[in-house]
């Protein structure tokens, strides 16, 4: 842990010593032919590295969303893995380009902070996990429990609003990594785990016995996540916004990776030849070329694509998305992306 | 002209002339880097919409924090957040020193004693803890100590009274009712008397040689007068037993395992580099003057209160207090196992709710400095203390 006050300093101190002016992020990162994108230390479903350390997960194919429009390739990230404490610092001080990990995005940390917020690529909200013997099933019945949660996140605060809320007393203990909390409520420290819901039921995947426990149906919060960059470069806040929007509109429009080569050639449709960069030079305000939003959806997919594939009902997080909010609008979700022309 | 030119040619090849020439170039850079750094800084900050400036401390925080040694709640200031810390990693800093401290001396005189069995206990004691990452130390009995303590429920309990799970140790916890103070200002009365007592003691002993036995004097004044108090005032003092409610006890005095596991790893690891700095303190007395006390017929004891600790003392204050400075900053490592110190709470939670990074870095940074200052300034005035008429 010193090393991680040191790392913690120094990325402060780089704060301190940045240039006064420096290029746009999008030139940089061209010219230097990669960027960096911060990631989670590990979220099954989210950012998570396999034994070969390659990282995959819906935040994850943000990052590979934005490298294939940009360099038609979606590898030429470097992923940095990323404490929730450390991630705003290390995006402040030119450390990372992206911070796609599972952030929320609220009002103090879009004008105070310093970031600015490219969209959501999922919707989520605060829950709780508690063992199935405890016969608790409610989080009203959470009186004077002992709660373990992530420092440095929304999640803290939202508890305790809902236990002030609600009159309820109980005993927040506080970890800096995700694994120490889950160990924690593992070895019975906890009477609950609290963290937004997809969280929960990622984190599940990775305790001892994941079928003992139950996550309660409260949801306390709103928690739109979503990619997040500096403030002040705007070029850059664009890349990224409509990297994720293309993927949205691509799923609308039903262009798959699977399908999109075929679909591309036959299609007379304006909105998917718009998509696949037959039509209306799109990449150009972006400065980009014209077949990045193509690009995106034959390397990594549509959001359809990508949310299957990581955290749908047939993953081990296995998170239905029919009825949730992360469904399209036109299934009664609130995934809407504005149109890309 | 001649003269002048002569005159100047010496003003500038004098020695200390250049000497402060090249010290003013110095000071004037430093000055110039400080000068950039700021500016740099705040431009920086203001250009990325970055908050800054010290408001920040009179919000209400709304976070709560698991362990307080002062009223706190989510509607407190980011200041009162600031408090809670400092207060919590002053705790876990006392009493880790003062475990250390006797644990470290313990250890080290058994290093040193002529049975071969103890002194290689305290070998071995020394060479696993000091040879194992602090971190891990810290990880291994919180594991430990969660995973071998039963559920609440399930608690181990002594006398309906003391209590212990995995939640943490609950004491009962004892409460002073009306008519309870002036007990505790005849304590305070004693406590000053039995110091003019040593004091007396001690000047008598010079002048006469005769001896007093002024501790057991002491305590027997202390206690007795404390115990007299009580009956005389009816015994104003009741006790709040912890109880089992819901999920957890409440009530009493409750030490979460955090506490627990920090304080300890801090103290076993800490006490074996305390142990190595005791041996080498007394073995740094010379053999003679052990040899020359016997012959003048002192008994072992003394000889070692006497002759032996006061002169390895001089030895061994000055690496204690580098112990006891590593101990509070080593602290910090609270973080990784949710115990609510200074870096958790304020350089952690407050940091991110606030995003003020630079104010709350520098603040904490300067709250270390300061305890490590104010520890070193108690430690030398204690080597000063000890230290023996006409030394260096």
């Amino acid at each position: 842990m010193n090393t991680m006050r040191i790392t913690f300093l120094g990325l402060v101190c780089s704060v301190l010593m940045l240039p006064a002016a420096f290029a746009g992020t999008l030139d940089t990162v061209k010219s230097q032919g990669f960027f960096n994108c911060g990631v989670s230390q590990g979220v099954p479903g989210f950012s998570n590295p396999d034994e070969n350390g390659n990282w995959s997960g819906i935040d994850v194919d943000v990052c590979r969303a934005v490298s294939a429009a940009i360099f038609g390739d979606p590898d030429k990230v470097k992923y940095v893995p990323l404490t929730a404490k450390e991630r705003f610092t290390a995006l402040q001080a030119g450390e990372i380009d992206v911070l796609s990990r599972n952030t929320t995005w609220t009002l103090s940390r879009d004008a105070q902070i310093g970031l600015e917020f490219a969209g959501v690529n999922f919707y989520d909200g605060q829950g709780f996990m508690v063992r199935k013997d405890s016969g608790i099933s409610s989080a009203m019945e959470l009186d004077g429990a002992s709660v373990c949660t992530n420092l440095g996140t929304t999640t803290e605060l939202n508890m305790a609003d809902f236990f002030r809320a609600n009159s309820m007393a109980y005993e927040p203990v506080v970890f800096e990594k995700a694994d120490e909390v889950v160990n924690a409520y593992d070895e019975g420290r906890c009477d609950t785990y609290t963290t937004d819901k997809s969280g929960l039921a990622a984190q599940r995947t990775k305790l001892a016995d994941p079928d003992a426990h139950v996550v309660l149906p409260e949801t306390i919060s709103k928690e739109p996540l979503g990619p997040v960059v500096r403030e002040g470069d705007g070029d850059w806040a664009d890349v990224v916004r409509w990297s994720l929007n293309a993927m949205i509109e691509a799923e609308e429009f039903g262009l798959t990776q699977s399908n999109a080569k075929t679909e591309c050639a036959l299609t007379s449709n304006p909105v998917v030849a718009r998509l696949c960069g037959k039509e209306g030079g799109t990449g150009a305000g972006l400065n980009l070329g014209d077949s990045w939003s193509y690009d995106i959806v034959t390397m990594v997919g549509n959001y359809g694509d990508v949310y299957e594939k990581h955290v749908g009902e047939n993953t081990p997080v296995g998170l239905a998305r029919a009825g949730s909010p992360n469904a399209s609008y036109k299934n009664g979700g609130v995934l809407y992306a504005p149109p890309a022309r | 002209m001649e003269t002048d030119k002569s005159k100047i040619g010496t003003f500038i090849f004098n020695r200390s002339v250049q000497g402060a020439f090249y010290q003013l170039i110095t000071l004037g850079l430093v000055a110039l880097g400080i000068y950039y750094i700021v500016t740099n800084t705040a431009r920086n900050m203001l250009e990325r919409g970055l908050a800054s400036g010290f408001h920040f401390l009179g919000v209400e925080s709304q976070f709560d924090i698991g362990m307080t040694l002062i009223e706190y709640s989510p509607t407190s200031t980011y200041f009162d957040s600031f408090i809670v810390g400092l207060l919590n990693t002053l705790l876990v800093a006392g009493i880790g020193i003062l475990f250390a401290t006797i644990i470290g001396f313990t250890v080290g005189i058994m290093r040193l004693s002529s049975n071969w069995l103890i002194a290689k206990i305290a070998e071995t004691y020394v060479e696993i803890l000091r040879n194992i990452p602090l971190l891990l130390q810290i990880f291994f009995w919180y594991f430990a100590v969660l995973r071998a303590l039963p559920k609440p429920k399930q608690s181990l309990e002594l006398y309906d009274s003391f209590f212990l799970n995995n939640r943490g140790l609950f004491i009962p916890d004892t409460v002073f009712g009306e008519g309870s103070s002036i007990i505790f200002y005849l304590l305070w009365l004693t406590i000053i008397i039995s110091i003019g007592i040593f004091i007396w003691a001690k000047r008598r002993q010079n002048r006469t040689g005769e001896r007093f036995p002024a501790f057991y004097v002491s305590i027997a004044l202390i206690l007795g007068t404390f115990l007299i108090s009580l009956a005389a005032t009816g015994f104003p003092v009741s006790f709040e037993y912890p109880e089992l409610k819901g999920f957890n006890f409440k009530g009493g005095v409750k030490l979460i395992p955090e506490l627990v596991a920090l304080t300890f790893a801090l103290a076993m690891y800490t006490a074996s580099f305390i142990a190595e700095v005791v041996r080498g303190g007394i073995m740094a007395v010379s053999k003679g003057q052990t040899e020359a006390a016997k012959s003048v017929g002192l008994k072992q004891n003394l000889i070692l209160r006497l002759i032996i600790i006061p002169q390895a003392l001089r030895v061994i204050v000055p690496p204690l207090t580098n112990q006891y400075l590593n101990l509070t900053k080593n602290s910090s490592l609270a973080a990784a196992i949710a115990y609510p110190d200074l870096v958790l709470v304020f350089a952690g939670t407050a940091l991110m709710q606030t995003g003020q990074a630079i104010e709350i870095i520098g603040m904490v940074m300067g709250v270390y400095l300061f305890l490590s200052l104010f520890t070193s300034l108690i430690m030398n005035l204690f080597n000063r203390f000890m230290k023996v008429d006409g030394e260096r």
